[in-house]
């Protein structure tokens, strides 16, 4: 159901659409595909600038070399804050991956006027504001701890399950399905929040009111991908060590 | 869609986001408080707290979202129409 406000004179950027999508057919599959296409986007960002900065290293870093230095820098002390000194180093391209993904995908949804290209149904917006994006990715999450916890800890990984007491086993059983619920549900809510309420103030105001929200939503997407590297990092870290040191809802 | 289901759709997202809201905001605002009352009595540890203030803040945050996704459900892809 598109929601078209049509007691205003239709506007040609101001359209909400939730719930309709460019469908491609592949086999017996229907899939999302604006949100092919914006991931595809992201994804070819992501590798042009990690070839510029890469391509003639210098010992004394300038310009885009200087400012991936920055960002691996950001990453590699987020993954050290959560996992530990010892253990952080292998997961530090996981993390990092998530991270660069979720915030160019986000910031890509805010700041590209994507609804410029018209497609024939739906339309392009961030990647992150289809749930089946972020479902993957925090399915991808909740492997990555399931692996870390079973390759440093074998079968003992499954005594956290009765860790304090056997009391808590159905607690910490039902903790393995919200983790991935409730990363899913945060990032997508509050990507397709910013879009809608962007949208809606865009409907009622066309020129310059729209832009503080704008701003705060900037700023909203960079947290949130921030708290979802951050988390992924604290889940991996804590199936590493055993008994939770962090919790976190 | 049967009217009856379409309006009692349209109340129940507007009582999920506005129950919702109500936690968190009670949870922001003593957060804020705090981390305030704690810039107040050591103005050096303020980049600490306000970067740990900020992350707790989306995490409250993301309750409301919660009543958010479940308001959209209703309204965009609602399972009973």
């Amino acid at each position: 159901m598109a929601l078209d406000m049509s007691i205003f004179p239709p506007l040609p950027l101001a359209k909400l659409e939730v719930g309709q999508h460019l469908y491609w057919q592949i086999g017996n599959l229907k899939i999302h595909g604006q949100v092919f296409l914006t991931s595809w986007f992201v994804i070819a960002v992501l590798i042009l600038v990690s070839i510029l900065a890469t391509r003639n290293i210098q010992r004394i870093p300038t310009g885009m070399q200087n400012f991936m230095e920055y960002a691996l820098e950001f990453i590699r002390d987020l993954a050290k804050n959560q996992i530990g000194e010892k253990e952080y180093r292998p997961w530090v391209p996981f993390v990092g991956t998530l991270f660069l993904f979720i915030f160019v995908s986000n910031w890509s949804g805010a700041l590209i006027p994507w609804k410029l290209i018209h497609l024939s149904s739906g339309e392009l917006a961030a990647p992150t504001n289809d749930i089946n994006t972020t479902v993957a990715l925090a399915l991808l999450t909740s492997l990555a701890y399931f692996y870390a916890g079973f390759s440093k800890r074998g079968l003992g990984y499954f005594a956290k399950y009765i860790e304090p007491t056997p009391i808590l086993l159905p607690i910490n059983i039902l903790e393995d399905f919200t983790k991935p619920l409730s990363l899913s549900f945060r990032l997508f809510g509050n990507i397709l929040a910013d879009e809608l309420v962007v949208a809606v103030l865009v409907l009622l105001v066309p020129l310059f009111v729209p832009l503080p929200v704008m701003i705060l939503g900037l700023f909203t997407s960079a947290i949130q991908a921030l708290i979802f590297a951050t988390l992924a990092a604290a889940y991996i870290g804590e199936s590493i060590e055993g008994h939770g040191a962090e919790e976190h809802e | 869609m049967d009217p009856i289901i379409a309006s009692a759709s349209v109340i129940a997202a507007a009582l999920a986001v506005g129950l919702a809201a109500i936690g968190p905001g009670i949870g922001q605002g003593n957060a804020a408080g705090q981390a305030v009352e704690g810039i107040a009595r050591q103005p050096e540890a303020e980049g600490k707290i306000r970067g740990t203030l900020l992350l707790s803040l989306a995490f409250m945050e993301a309750l409301t979202i919660y009543g958010l996704v479940v308001a959209l459900v209703l309204l965009f892809a609602n399972p009973f129409s």
